[in-house]
């Protein structure tokens, strides 16, 4: 089995008010030092077969149709063996 | 005028749409299973506002899948009339029938009270009985009313005369303070290039008549009625 690990988080261009949100949250219980924080997803895909190469497009595809919206996120994966 | 309203499981503004067709209306109206294959003859289709499979992933992510939406995408590259309302509107977007995204709220805040919203374009089939600037009384109830677009899609937006509602003051004054979610340039409502898809985040159903509050939405669908009628 394959495991993959996607991430998916707005884009650098797109405001964040989860990530603003959460950063002053941050600040208020004492951490003072942040420049920055972005909330994203987190989908965990389990494949049933060992091909790394399938793998990598079947996750693409799966981003590019349904899992990101490319107007306002971007994604990033792993794959791993299991 | 043959009306359908396609119902997503999570959809809970079909029945206030349908009500609104047939009743105030007084329209042929019809619901549509999201599963069907198939449409009968049909001359206007809502997308009515919910949270269509739970809003999981994002608002209209999962919708837009659905078997009927093939069929809508159809109808609607024939110049068939879409009207997507709150989640309907996300869906749309989701479906890539109107340009650009859905982002959270920037208050973080689901928000439910009356707005005001400005009629920018008083020349589609949905908004014809409207004067231009007409500022109508109408209300959101969302969580993801951001509407986001990059500076490309939105001078293209702005060129083609696609902005059809914004939010606005009581007197029509279209600043950021009055506007209630983040949504860019104060977008309420927009329209595809075609001028026959519209998304609109405030809920006309929800203001067809004045015993709710306001009857400022009823002349959405009564448009939709004269434009069909002098077509």
């Amino acid at each position: 089995m394959l495991k993959a690990e996607i991430c998916i988080t707005l884009k650098k261009t797109v405001v964040d008010p989860q990530g603003k949100t959460v950063k002053h949250a941050l600040e208020s219980i004492g951490y003072r030092n942040l420049e920055e924080v972005r909330m994203g997803k987190l989908a965990v895909v389990k494949l049933n077969y060992q091909d790394k190469k399938r793998a990598a497009e079947e996750i693409e595809g799966m981003c590019k149709k349904l899992l990101a919206n490319p107007i306002i996120e971007d994604y990033s994966y792993k794959i791993k063996g299991i | 005028m043959r009306f359908g309203v396609i119902v997503f499981p999570g959809s809970n503004c079909d029945q206030d749409c349908f009500y609104a067709i047939k009743d105030v209306l007084n329209q042929p109206v019809k619901y549509i299973w999201h599963k069907e294959m198939r449409l009968g003859n049909f001359d206007c289709l809502i997308l009515p506002g919910g949270f269509s499979y739970g809003d999981y992933l994002r608002t209209g992510a999962i919708a837009r899948f659905s078997p009927v939406m093939k069929r809508v995408v159809d109808f609607a590259k024939r110049g068939g009339l879409v009207i997507g309302i709150c989640n309907g509107f996300q869906i749309l977007l989701e479906a890539g029938l109107l340009p650009g995204a859905m982002l959270r709220n920037r208050s973080l805040h689901f928000i439910c009270r009356y707005v005001f919203v400005k009629v920018e374009n008083n020349q589609t089939p949905f908004t014809n009985l409207y004067r231009k600037n007409q500022v109508l009384k109408i209300p959101i109830a969302h969580n993801e009313g951001n509407y986001y677009i990059d500076e490309n899609g939105s001078s293209e937006l702005k060129r083609n005369n696609q902005i059809v509602l914004k939010y606005c003051s009581q007197a029509g004054e279209s600043e950021d303070r009055f506007n209630p979610n983040g949504a860019k340039d104060n977008v309420a409502g927009i329209i595809n290039k075609e001028g026959n898809v519209l998304g609109m985040m405030p809920h006309p159903e929800r203001s067809a008549e004045t015993a709710l509050g306001s009857r400022d939405g009823f002349f959405i669908f009564k448009s939709i009625v004269k434009w069909l009628k002098d077509k």
